[in-house]
């Protein structure tokens, strides 16, 4: 039975669409360095974040990014009914202890570099469902969690090849809310499917994620009946220089053509000439902080009316690496609209 | 990909594809940076023995010094944060020397000391270099059993 809010396969538009009232961002030194560095909140100067390990740096990362989230809308901690946060640690950690200090209800979810896009479709589809009226959610990445999770120590020395990517170091957090009064607001969401195009090379994450993202979009466009100009401008989370070209080939392939109003914030996140950067940014803090800096800033300032934010994720482990296994990709549909 | 299930020939196609436009290594580049990297690492190595050599040691002695002195020192810039940089530059030849060697060892036990001395740094110091260990040790007995068998 169809329910009155499915639209085509994958696509849910929401009868009364849950607002984004407020949201913040943090961001590591090599973020803050970036073309993009002024749109952040608070940009770090050091990894540590005045903690022992880069475990505790992330989660804190996490938790003032949600405080700061709140307190910008002129809200309360009270006020906030549920978080929903992910990353990418190992039993996503960096949520859990953060939600730890916050005293927040959790709910606690992991799409890989996705996961702020899988946040906000929950609490859009709760917000809308009537179950809560508000709720933030949240994702972090650090770069040096990442590394000594998914590659080798720190202090390792190892030459990267061109294809990979460098983790960010950033979180990014939204408040959405069902009673908000203008600002801008979720009007669908495409659940992405996994897809996997039997790309096995962990260092060209952005080949892996790329069929992902464009059969979400593609999902999306035609359960909404829209074609790709729509909206001014369509994002993808982290596909990186390489994904990126894939994803603009796949397009075409399927008769999109994705004209100047398509961009990747794994491109756009790092400058080109930053070291160790290569193909450009990933993680869960890349799409996060990109959606809770610069671009939900630009729909306020009316420079974007219409924004598509897909956010892709590999959903890999080293073990499943080790184990020979391909990268199966993720992307998620967010249409923000103002 | 309309069914929702890929078919091989999509698959092996979207391969290919990416092969083409995958960025290549710049080989000349990398290969002048492990060149030059990895013959000062010997240059200075080889300076270290003739001191020694001259200072009175005798050949072996002199050897297993200078093996020392150079752990030391890619322990000692891997402490500072800088070995993993001269490794970004010049690859191999930073690695494959026996200061990458120690590097290797030296940032696994940095990296896990806060998970303590039993579960970080005792078990994981090896985890990067363990498999070096196990395999120099297979065939370091399979050459010593060839030896027998040519001096048999």
């Amino acid at each position: 039975m169809p329910t009155s809010k499915k639209k085509g396969t994958q696509t849910v538009v929401f009868a009364r669409p849950p607002g984004i009232s407020s949201w913040a961002s943090i961001v590591g030194p090599k973020e803050g360095a970036g073309p993009w560095g002024s749109y952040f909140d608070w940009r770090l100067n050091d990894y540590l974040f005045g903690e022992e390990t880069w475990e505790k740096a992330e989660s804190k990362l996490l938790r003032e990014t949600v405080k700061l989230a709140i307190s910008k809308g002129n809200y309360q901690e009270s006020d906030m009914e549920l978080l929903i946060a992910g990353d990418l640690l190992n039993q996503t950690i960096a949520s859990n202890f953060a939600a730890r200090d916050l005293a927040l209800p959790l709910l606690g979810i992991f799409g890989a570099c996705s996961t702020i896009a899988e946040g906000l479709i929950i609490g859009a589809m709760l917000i809308d469902g009537d179950c809560i009226q508000r709720l933030v959610a949240a994702a972090s990445s650090h770069h040096y969690t990442a590394e000594r999770q998914f590659r080798l120590p720190t202090e390792q020395g190892t030459q990267k090849p061109p294809t990979a990517q460098w983790t960010a170091t950033a979180a990014g957090a939204a408040v959405l809310d069902g009673l908000a009064a203008a600002g801008p607001r979720i009007t669908a969401v495409t659940i992405g499917r996994v897809v996997d195009m039997g790309i096995t090379d962990a260092a060209d994450m952005g080949s892996a994620m790329a069929p992902a993202a464009v059969d979400s979009i593609k999902r999306h466009l035609r359960d909404m009946g829209r074609p790709l100009s729509y909206y001014d401008l369509v994002v993808t989370g982290d596909l990186g220089r390489i994904g990126k070209t894939m994803a603009e080939k796949l397009l075409s392939h399927e008769g999109i053509e994705p004209y100047s109003n398509y961009k990747d914030c794994g491109v756009s996140l790092f400058g080109l000439k930053q070291s160790g950067v290569n193909a450009g940014a990933s993680g869960c803090g890349c799409s996060a902080s990109m959606l809770c800096g610069p671009l939900l800033k630009k729909i306020t300032d009316g420079d974007i009316h219409k924004l598509l934010f897909v956010a892709t994720g590999a959903l890999m482990s080293p073990l499943s690496s080790w184990q020979g296994e391909s990268i199966p990709g993720i992307a998620h549909a967010v249409a923000i609209e103002y | 990909m309309d069914d929702g299930k890929l078919k091989a020939p999509e698959i092996a196609d979207y391969k290919t594809q990416v092969e083409q436009i995958k960025p290549q290594p710049k080989l000349l580049k990398n290969c002048v940076w492990a060149f030059a990297t990895g013959g000062f690492i010997c240059l200075l190595a080889q300076i270290i023995f003739n001191y020694l050599l001259a200072s009175g040691l005798d050949k072996i002695q002199a050897g297993n010094s200078v093996s020392i002195i150079m752990i030391f020192l890619g322990a000692l810039l891997t402490g500072l944060g800088v070995y993993d940089k001269i490794v970004e530059k010049a690859g191999a030849g930073a690695i494959v020397p026996i200061t990458g060697f120690a590097n290797a060892i030296v940032a696994s036990a940095m990296e896990f000391k806060h998970e303590g001395y039993i579960f970080g740094v005792g078990s994981k110091i090896f985890s990067v270099v363990g498999p070096t260990l196990l395999f120099g040790f297979v065939f370091s007995v399979l050459i010593g059993l060839i030896k027998v068998f040519i001096n048999a």
